[in-house]
Parts: structure tokens; sequence; C-alpha cells
């Protein structure tokens, strides 16, 4: 009973020893605040990596892909059985994709990823990540009339909304078509009137004077001789842009924007291309060597995961036409090949176990073929996130540990001031066990409280991360969290009970070690000694 | 005797109880009560105590050969000059300190050679000690000081279920000692008279079977050490408490039935 009193008695008295908690206090919070925040972006990062990767991939380790695809699924089909919850063909191929913006091309490197707009959504949650909400609910490549979303479903009030995309589509491809044909004609007009005034002493209007209009040669097919050399394709003959698309392509949201903060401090996306315009894309064909194909393709929405690698990367056209444009269609049997099977397996079915039974039907020796899991194939990155996770709550810790070396340094004066304390204590017949565990005690009950303080102080501080970051932003003029750079809007967060539980016993423990050694001391102290100490 | 026999005999003796009661138990249950009957009997003895300090390199004899007895219900007072060795034996007697050779019985049990929590129980069960320098613990109240030994005796249940007994108990106490008025005050708030009647309250909570006095008179002035030693004399004539106090005032020792002078760490003279 004692021990509980003095206890108290030194919590409510002694504080040198609070204050020595403080960084216990800060420790911990600043460790649920690190923790909350990694496994926000982390929890993120699965979820952009898992949305497109479906959870095992049958990868052709050739570009060309697999011949005949259709044995190998039936074959997939029957060792997964009742697991299997959806299967898709894709192609991949890398590629580069050009567009004009500003009468200028801008080339792209691209990978160009032939999908199956039947199967694709059962693998993936691609689907939701389209800006187009028909789209979203069942994916088309054809150009929709309009009704994009024009917000950033991920954004605060900061984000701008998106206008240019509120006429995209067919509205804004007749609007563009119509306003180049009005251009040229104007040209054409200005040139029958005045062709000498307007040659003289101009520089850079050769072209005019020759007849040959510098415009977009994407959308001139029919009008003159095309500038573009690509587009002399037969199609293109009969190919009105007023009112014919090219087949669809859906380009990654970073490949035709940029994201800016104005001078107000809104973040704005500024659009190079949008739906409705048309893209060239060169790919090489299947067979050796490869042969440079190029192709029209006419975008038709965009993809925005918020992962920056993907939404800068990846363009997706059907898989159908793909496979014709690269010849990988046998023009006897009909069999078309794939460069990878994805699967989606049943929830609670272990993806290793099904990769193993696979690689081991599959063997490498005998098909050309990687079989991995989503997280096998975004290994490197995630064991790097789960590092950089490590060490920083090492880090963390050891500044917890330093608030014991100060709990030490405190208790050993706070023993030396309690020596004769001790000593009277002893005279009573209180035995050193007791002694010690009144210190022991104390510290414990200081660890408890910095933990405990702590705790509240990170849980509260994660519940108001974005409030406390717009707040210095305001105090210093910097910017904390650029929604620019991570294309999230809010700081990601997730609480867990486990890492919590885990971070402040820690705490406590080092609070409790930190007590073991001044508690020892003053249990060893003699009773005499102790009561003729001054 | 064992750890283990002892600390049942000692623990089976509740605090408070009345000393009747507490004779007779004790006689049930450990053979060094059961002498308690007879009259005046040797409470605590030493023979051929022997203590020494080193300071240094330098071996300092505190005690050398002490025999001495304390009979029941006697008030003993042990004087000398500084040095003398009188602080060091009161220590040996009440198990705070552990001879170099020799040994020391209580009611006919050795006890210096005691496990340390025997030891403990001892002190906190039949030991009752005050000092010069009043040794109260300053974050506690009065009330609280005058209760720790109980504290000490008792787990946190057991504690509580005989919370309002012992604090009557400790309130009768510091009543008796005129402290009635000053229970919810803390030590620095108390005089040196208040505060080594405090502590002579402390010393009597559980009831001991023999008070160990160092200099109680030491640090107050004649009034008020008087009024401290009429305290003690109550005690001892009316309760029968024995006393045993060290002092190198004259005057002081001469209140007791009995007086022991060290000199050189030997008994000199026992009048």
């Amino acid at each position: 009973m004692y021990k509980l009193v003095l206890c108290w008695r030194y919590l409510r008295t002694r504080y040198i020893a609070i204050a020595s908690i403080i960084s216990v206090t800060l420790g911990v919070a600043t460790m649920i605040v690190v923790n909350a925040v990694m496994s926000g972006f982390s929890n993120e990062m699965h979820k952009r990596l898992h949305g497109i990767l479906s959870d095992i991939v049958v990868e052709s380790v050739n570009i060309n892909g697999i011949d005949d695809v259709e044995p190998m699924k039936k074959e997939i089909q029957r060792l997964v059985g009742d697991d299997l919850h959806g299967i898709t063909t894709v192609v991949h191929v890398p590629a580069v994709l050009s567009f004009q913006y500003r009468q200028e091309y801008i080339t792209r490197h691209v990978n160009l990823i032939g999908i199956d707009d039947k199967t694709h959504a059962a693998v993936s949650e691609f689907g939701q990540y389209l800006l187009h909400p028909n789209n979203r609910k069942q994916l088309s490549f054809a150009l929709p009339n309009g009704g994009y979303l024009t917000h950033d479903l991920l954004a605060d009030s900061n984000v701008r909304e998106r206008t240019q995309l509120k006429n995209a589509g067919w509205p804004y491809r007749r609007y563009r078509v119509e306003s180049e044909r009005e251009y040229r004609r104007q040209i054409e007009q200005t040139k029958r009137i005045q062709p000498q005034q307007l040659t003289e002493g101009v520089p850079g209007t050769a072209a005019v004077t020759s007849g040959k209009v510098p415009t977009d040669p994407l959308s001139s097919p029919v009008e003159g001789v095309p500038l573009d050399p690509y587009s002399q394709h037969l199609e293109e003959q009969v190919f009105d842009p007023l009112h014919d698309q090219h087949t669809g392509i859906i380009l990654g949201f970073s490949m035709a924007s940029v994201r800016n903060r104005s001078d107000d401090g809104m973040i704005e996306d500024n659009f190079f291309c949008l739906p409705g315009d048309d893209v060239r894309v060169t790919l090489p064909s299947s067979g050796s060597p490869p042969k440079p194909i190029h192709e029209s393709f006419t975008i038709v929405d965009f993809y925005e995961s918020k992962m920056s690698e993907y939404d800068s990367s990846f363009a997706f056209v059907p898989l159908r036409r793909l496979q014709e444009l690269r010849g990988m269609i046998d023009p006897v049997t009909g069999a078309a090949a794939v460069t990878s099977i994805q699967l989606k397996l049943r929830d609670g079915v272990t993806l290793s176990t099904v990769r193993d039974k696979l690689r081991a039907r599959f063997p490498v020796d005998q098909f050309p073929v990687r079989i991995q899991t989503w997280r096998d194939m975004q290994g490197p990155l995630l064991a790097a996130v789960r590092m950089e996770t490590t060490i920083l709550n090492i880090l963390l810790f050891l500044i917890i540990a330093v608030a014991g070396f100060g709990i030490l340094a405190t208790f050993f004066m706070i023993v030396v001031e309690k020596t004769r304390d001790v000593g009277i204590l002893k005279s009573l017949g209180a035995p050193s066990s007791g002694i010690m565990s009144i210190f022991l005690t104390y510290g414990f009950s200081l660890g408890l409280a910095g933990s405990g303080v702590g705790m509240v102080l990170g849980l509260a501080f994660v519940a108001n991360i974005n409030e406390i970051a717009a707040a210095l932003e305001w105090c210093t003029g910097h910017e904390v969290f650029d929604p620019t750079v991570y294309y999230f809007h809010k700081i990601p967060t997730i609480i867990n009970a486990f890492t919590i539980s885990w971070i402040v016993f820690g705490a406590i423990l080092i609070a409790v070690m930190a007590s073991v050694l001044p508690a020892l001391r003053a249990a060893r102290l003699h009773p005499v000694e102790a009561l003729r100490y001054e | 005797m064992s750890s283990s026999m002892e600390s049942v005999s000692l623990q089976n003796i509740a605090p408070g109880q009345h000393a009747a009661v507490r004779k007779a138990h004790g006689d049930m249950s450990g053979n060094w009560k059961t002498h308690l009957t007879t009259p005046r009997a040797t409470l605590l003895e030493t023979s051929h105590l022997k203590k020494s300090y080193h300071r240094g390199q330098v071996e300092i004899q505190v005690l050398n050969d002490v025999n001495l007895q304390i009979k029941e219900n006697d008030w003993t007072s042990i004087v000398g000059q500084s040095g003398s060795g009188k602080s060091t034996l009161l220590h040996l007697l009440g198990t705070l300190d552990a001879p170099d050779q020799g040994a020391i019985h209580f009611e006919g049990n050795r006890i210096d050679d005691l496990p340390s929590r025997s030891r403990d129980i001892l002190r906190n069960r039949h030991f009752g000690m005050i000092f010069q320098f009043y040794h109260l613990l300053p974050e506690l109240n009065t009330l609280e000081n005058v209760l720790t030994p109980l504290m000490i005796s008792s787990g946190v249940l057991s504690y509580w279920l005989q919370k309002r007994h012992y604090t009557d108990r400790a309130k009768a106490l510091l009543e008796h000692v005129g402290l009635g008025h000053r229970m919810k005050h803390l030590p620095r708030e108390l005089s040196g008279g208040e505060m080594q009647r405090a502590a002579i309250a402390r010393s009597l909570i559980a009831e001991p079977r023999v008070l160990l006095a160092d200099e109680p008179t030491g640090n107050l002035d004649r009034k008020t050490g008087d009024d401290i030693l009429e305290i003690l004399r109550t005690l001892n004539r009316r309760e029968n408490l024995t006393i045993v106090m060290v002092t190198h005032d004259d005057a002081v020792a001469g209140q007791a039935d009995r007086i022991v002078r060290l000199a050189e760490g030997r008994v000199q003279e026992i009048t």
C-alpha cells in the first residue's frame, strides 16, 4: 500500500520527473503519426498496384507473346478451379505516342496495353480509375458525347474544377475540327486576295505561299496533301474526323496533363490533349525482326490511378485491334497470341499457393512464361517501403530510448534525494523489494502517463493531420504536403491498433527498464547509512 | 528459527491487537514468546557483541564484547560520549545493522542472523523506533506518517478493508500525544516537538514489544524534551512498554530505570 501512496506522492511533487517524460510523450506521438502516415501511403500504394495488376500474372518472356493462348487458358481454369474469379488476356508492348500541342508534337514513350473490354473488369479495378462514368460501369472504346467527371474525386477544395473536360468527347472534337477547317478556309481566302502582301518580308511564311498550310496533319486527311507521312492510310481516304473516330485509346492522366499550383494557391490540371483528340502510336510488330507500325487512335478517356508511374506511362487500347496491328493473329487458324494472362482469385485464396501450382504445371524450361503474384511483381517497391518503415521505427524508437536515459538520470537524482526516506522506510520494516517496487511503479507510472498522453496527442494529430499541414503551410509559407507531387489531396493515414499497442507497450517498457537501476540502488541502500545521509 | 516459521508467527499477530491478545497469541504461535508470561523476563540480550567500521584502510572498533540484557517493561538508557558506540548498539538491537561477532537474542531467539525479510518483519511488528531527527516522510501528512508501518505490513486489499479501523487507531494515538489538531499537516508544517510526537505515535501504531529511541530529545529544547520524556514515561509506566533509549545527556538518562554507560565500545557501568 505504501508503495502506491508514495509513488502517487512522488508523481505529484516531483515535477522534474514529469518533465523527463515529455520526451516519451513526443516519441510515442511521433511514432504513432509516422506509422499512421506510412500505413496510409502504403495502403494507397497497395490499392493502386493491386488495382491494375490483378492477382496473378502469367507473362510471356517474349514480346511476341504466347502463340496459342486458349489451351493454356483452359488448363489454368482447370487447375485453379473454383478459386478463380476472373481471367483475361492482355497484350503489353512498348510504343511511342505522339500528339500535337500548340503547333508542335509531343512524343512520349508508353506502355501500350491491349485489354479485352468484356473481361478486363473481372480481374482488376481498372474501371474505377477512368474519368467517364459510363466507362466506370462498362468499359467502351467509343468516344462519348461529353459527360466526363470534371472533379478530382480524391481532391479537396484546393483543386480547381477541370473545366476543359466539360465539353470533352464529341463536342470538343467537332468544335476542334470545325475550327481548324474554318482557319484553313480563312488562310486560303487571304491567300487568294493578297498573296504578295502576305509573303513579302514576313519570315516563316514559305509554307503558306507554297499552298501548304502548317496545321494539324492528323486532321487534314482529305484537303490537300497531308504533312504527316503516317496519315497516308487507305482508311483515311474516307475518314471524316467530324463524324468518325479512330480506334479508341485511354491515356494515363499524367501523360495528357500537368499539375500546377496557380498564383491563388489553387491546384489545377492543364491538359495537352483531351478526349476527342487524335494521337499517333508507333509500335513494334510481332515476329522477327520487328517492324514499326504506325496507327492513329482517338483519345476516349483518361486513366487516373494516382500512381505516378502508371498515370504517366500507361495507354490502353482494344486487345483485338492491337493483336491485328501487330500481326499476332494466325491467318490460317485465327488463333490470337497474347503477352500475358491475368487471373483474379476469390477472396481469401492464398496467392502464392495458386502461383506455385501454376509454376509446377508450366515449368519455365517448357513454357517461356513468368508466373508471378502482384506482390512478386512489385516486390522491390513493397520491400523498399517496408524497409523504410522499419528504419523509421528504429530511429524513432531511439528517441524514446534517449527519453529512457533521461528518466534514468532523473531517477538517480530522485533516489539520491530520497536516500533518507529509504532509510526511514527500511527502519519501519519495508523490505528491499518494496523499496524497489516504489521506484519501478514510479517508472511504470511515468511511462504510462507519457505514452498515454503521447498516444492521445498522436491520435489527435493523425485525426487532424491535414488541418495541421494547412496551418503549417500558412505559418511557414512552405508547402508541407504538395499534392502536385504526390497526386494525393489529403495525407492518407491508417490507425492500426496493434501498432499503437506495441508503441505504447515499448515506451512503458523503456520507462520501467530505465528505472530498474535507480530502483536497485535504492533497494540496496544500507538503512543506517541511508538514515545518516545528509 | 527458519524464516518461514518466523514469518507465520509474526504475521499472525495483527497490528492493533491488544497486548494481552498478542501475548496469548504469541504463546501459541512461536517458541520465542513462551516466556512472556514470566514477569520481568529478558526481552533483548546481547552477548559478546563486536562491531567495527572501516574508514579507508583504518578499522575502527565501535563495539567490543558488549554483553547486555534488556528486561521486559524496563526503561533502559544507554549513555556515553560521542563515538562510544551507543547508536551503533541501538541499530544492532533494532536489526538495522548486523554485528561482526556475537549474538543478539529477542525473547530468547537469536535475531542477528535472521534473513533480511524476517528482520524487516521484526522491525515492522515488534520494534518501534524514534530518532533524533524524527525521520518523518516529507510527502505524507502526520496521519499518513503514523499509518506507514501498517501500510507496510498490509497488502492493498487488506489495508483498504481495515482502513477505518487503522485510521481510528492512528487518530487515537495522535490525540494521545497531543497532535489531534495536526493530523493533516505535513512534517514541514510541524515544530520539532510535534514531529517527535508524531514519530512516537508512528512507532506505537503496530503495538511493538520494545521502543528503541535514539537521542529522542537531542534536537529539542529543554521544555519540549521534557514533554517527550513524559510521554515515554507514561508509555513505560502505564502501558508497560519496554524502552531502550540512547542519549548523551545524563539528566535525560536519569529518567530511566537502568543506565548502561558505554565507553570505547565496552559496557563500562550498569546502574
